[in-house]
């Protein structure tokens, strides 16, 4: 079948601003959206310019705003589209050219959050593994499975009109370890998250919970950190 | 382009698990920077899913030695037992390394790492399906990288993101670094070092159907063959049973460890005829052929009887939506099948290169077939060959490996690089890289990458992949040399210099019909069957004369050569490979 596309462009070094161009590939019902940016790139203009690397929603290469949502090119499917598809860069991060933005102040979010495992320095390393019961392990099991493809900060209103905010990806990695019951640094996290530009900027608008391409109940582990920081249970 | 200069005492090319567990040790010793063409939580390590084995003993007797023994004879009995031994001794310790930086494996009621079944694994030297794989659900291999990655960002590891490699420094045949250019900015780097550490992944976008991400091209092993170096064991791909049907991505055979049972168009569980002791648990080499004579005799299900079916239907609903829950999203999501309700269609998918860039046990680079090695040059993970998976990898210890090795690497290589002083760099290091960049982008050229490509995949699934006779390799060597030279005359379109893709492509392009020589001229002079490499002309395994790794180097006239280096032995002798 004929699918249409209407790809938002920008080059820096020919274009002063962004404009939409119309393409036409020949598709399958089930292919994904990757394989008709690909048909464009391959045998159309082969400047288009994106991430992507696995091709099924883990790398977390290609998130993209897809018909006005955020969305992984590779997890959505041509039959699911409306035509013409249209296919924009995630807001909120400077474009640097066509799909691609500037990922680096999403990255320095994540890591302000300090998104590892903080042990207490008195603790001895023990021999075998840390005992953590099935109900334990399950209580951040959600918030395991971000895979850092910035869908969820960047369909946040909050972080489109103040890139200070760490963002909704970052506090859903410290969420992973703050209910980690092998975790001692819980106390510290959620002091940088009381801050100005931490997890009490959420109002709840739920796009990220929308765009999450693995299902995470985003908003649901912003408001369990809120309530942490301000009950000190967790 | 601009052309930067660095200096480190150690840089790591890749960023996975290999990449990232090496940077954690050398970043602890010396100064080290981490060159990836990716963002590190891009690499392809994040799609492993069932597993990684270690003889842990949490929920079934077990010991390293019987894991060893399950390596050697799932490889076929072409691993090195040295190898195997060291990595199935520290795979205990490497999963408790891992679960104390904090990666959220799956527990047992009393709060252990629990542990699952997985193809291949056994107890006692072959009895009866173990539980040795330890496990997050089906996304093992992303909690590795995920892990690794909070640990690197924790100690302050130096990343270049979006960094292609695309030559090693090599000075009287000592290794001093490598130049890279930067995908975002269009410059070349050099990397002045004292030890350089590949860990670049595998190659399997060189086949049609493959599990593998777009990025795997081989590009680390290309560099090392375009340097005369040489490459091990090329001929042994392997291809993953569980394939989705059209589309190749990957289903865990965790999906069998938990029950899961392949059926042909009969509903007949067909692995009872061709491995009845463990049947659907049989190594992936095995159960991939057998799928491969299924469709053959016209046993294949749906329309055109060209694929089988993963059968999950009698699974306990829970198991499926908790311990596999990714695989049963990828069926739904992509082939619109209930994986509660109906069989998925799956094909057998290039999924894992057992070669690439010859290694010993301390990761150390093989200059040659004797036994030499070229210092200051590390290898790990999928790019290297140590030999620890033999002629066919078992699942699971690829994550295993990566771990294992990348963190002797990592060790070794800031040893090295402590104990040794900078060889001095000539000023026009960048000049062929610089020369060779302008004349892909010189000129114009009706030949296109995408349909070289294309063809290539095409044939290297067709002629050489599950399946392989003198004639099929002969037409598709025909066929590469053809490619290459269209690839010669063919230019990149795209001139600009901000994330030129379209030329990073190209280069891997080049690195893939590279990696596909290699793999054609191995396979067709090893005339014998074994493990991933199997020859219709050629059925049995011939221990008298095959017994060896292949060593295959290009020269400068573009002839290749191959030699040959014997297996190191251990407690375990060659025996008829049944299961």
């Amino acid at each position: 079948m004929e699918v249409q596309l209407r790809l938002l462009r920008f080059d820096p070094e020919t274009d002063t601003e962004a404009h939409f161009e119309d393409y036409t590939v020949d598709a399958e019902p089930m292919d994904r959206l990757l394989d008709c940016l690909h048909q464009v790139k391959w045998h159309q203009d082969s400047s288009l310019a994106l991430r992507r690397s696995c091709a099924h929603g883990i790398c977390g290469s290609d998130a993209m705003v897809i018909n006005g949502v955020n969305a992984l090119a590779c997890k959505v499917l041509v039959k699911d589209l409306q035509q013409p598809i249209t296919v924009e860069p995630i807001r909120g991060l400077p474009a640097i050219k066509d799909f691609i933005v500037d990922m680096e102040p999403f990255f320095a979010g994540y890591r302000a959050v300090q998104p590892w495992l903080i042990t207490d320095p008195s603790d001895r390393e023990p021999e075998r593994e840390r005992i953590q019961s099935p109900e334990e392990r399950e209580r951040f099991d959600d918030t395991t499975k971000c895979i850092l493809c910035a869908a969820c900060t960047t369909s946040c209103p909050i972080f489109w009109s103040d890139e200070a905010y760490v963002g909704p990806a970052a506090i859903v990695n410290a969420h992973r370890f703050i209910f980690d019951s092998r975790d001692r640094g819980a106390s510290e996290r959620l002091e940088i998250l009381s801050q100005h530009d931490g997890a009490f900027k959420c109002r709840t608008a739920f796009n990220c919970t929308a765009a999450c391409p693995r299902g995470i109940k985003v908003t649901k582990a912003i408001q369990e950190v809120k309530r942490a920081a301000l009950f000190e249970s967790f | 382009m601009a052309i930067r200069h660095h200096q480190f005492d150690a840089v790591i090319v890749g960023a996975g698990g290999a990449g990232l567990r090496a940077a954690l040790e050398s970043g602890q010793r010396c100064k080290t920077a981490v060159v990836s063409k990716l963002y590190p939580t891009r690499s392809h390590t994040g799609a492993a899913q069932g597993g990684m084995c270690a003889a842990l003993a949490n929920v079934e007797e077990d010991s390293w030695e019987w894991h060893a023994f399950d390596t050697v004879k799932g490889g076929d009995f072409l691993a090195d037992q040295d190898a195997v031994d060291a990595m199935c001794k520290e795979a205990v310790d490497s999963v408790l390394d891992l679960e104390h930086m904090g990666l959220p494996f799956n527990r047992t009621p009393d709060g252990r790492i629990d542990q699952r079944r997985f193809g291949g694994h056994t107890r006692n030297h072959g009895e009866a399906p173990v539980k040795r794989a330890c496990y997050a659900a089906d996304r093992t291999g992303h909690m590795i990288l995920q892990t690794l990655f909070q640990q690197c960002n924790k100690h302050g590891v130096e990343f270049f993101n979006e960094f292609f490699v695309l030559d090693l420094i090599m000075l009287d045949g000592v290794c001093c670094g490598i130049i890279a250019y930067e995908i975002g900015t269009g410059d070349v780097h050099v990397f002045h070092a004292k030890s350089v550490l590949f860990a670049t992944g595998g190659y399997g976008k060189m086949f049609k159907i493959t599990s593998n991400a777009h990025t795997l091209t081989g590009d680390g092993p290309g560099v090392v063959y375009r340097k005369g170096l040489p490459l091990e064991d090329m001929e042994f791909f392997q291809f993953h049973p569980t394939g989705l049907y059209g589309l190749g991505i990957l289903l865990s055979e965790a999906a069998r460890g938990e029950g899961g049972i392949l059926r042909n168009a009969d509903g007949e569980r067909f692995m009872e005829r061709y491995a009845p002791t463990i049947k659907d648990l049989a190594p992936r080499d095995m159960v991939s052929r057998a799928e491969f004579f299924e469709i053959k005799e016209g046993r294949g299900a749906g329309p055109k009887k060209d694929y089988i079916l993963l059968d999950l239907t009698h699974l306990d609903p829970e198991v499926i939506e908790t311990k596999l829950p990714d695989i049963t999203e990828f069926a739904r999501t992509y082939l619109n099948v209930e994986p509660l309700k109906e069989g998925v269609p799956i094909v057998p998918t290039a999924h894992y290169a057992m070669g690439g860039i010859p290694t010993n046990v301390d990761a150390e680079v093989r200059s040659d077939a004797a036994g030499g090695i070229v210092p200051g040059f590390y290898s790990a993970g999928e790019c290297a060959c140590v030999s620890v998976h033999g002629a066919n990898r078992l699942g699971t210890n690829s994550l295993l490996d990566i771990v294992v090795f990348g963190r002797r690497g990592g060790i070794n290589m800031a040893e090295y690089a402590n104990e040794n002083k900078f060889t001095p760099l000539p000023e026009n290091i960048h000049e062929q890289t610089e020369k060779w960049l302008q004349g892909l982008m010189d000129g114009d050229s009706p030949e296109t990458q995408a349909h070289i490509r294309q063809k290539l995949q095409e044939e290297m699934m067709d002629k050489a992949s599950v399946i392989r006779t003198d004639e099929s390799l002969t037409r598709v060597q025909y066929e590469i040399q053809g490619l290459r030279s269209r690839y010669a005359r063919a230019r990149v379109k795209d001139r600009s210099k901000i994330f030129n893709t379209e030329l990073v492509e190209h280069i891997e392009l080049g690195f893939l019909l590279d990696m596909a020589e290699a793999l054609v001229v191995s396979a067709k002079a090893r005339t014998e069957s074994r493990g991933g490499h199997y020859r219709e002309d050629h059925q049995l395994r011939e221990d008298d004369h095959w017994l060896k790794h292949s060593f295959i180097t290009r020269g400068v006239d573009g002839a290749t050569e191959l030699t040959y280096r014997p297996v190191t032995m251990g407690r375990y002798e060659p025996v008829e490979r049944k299961y």
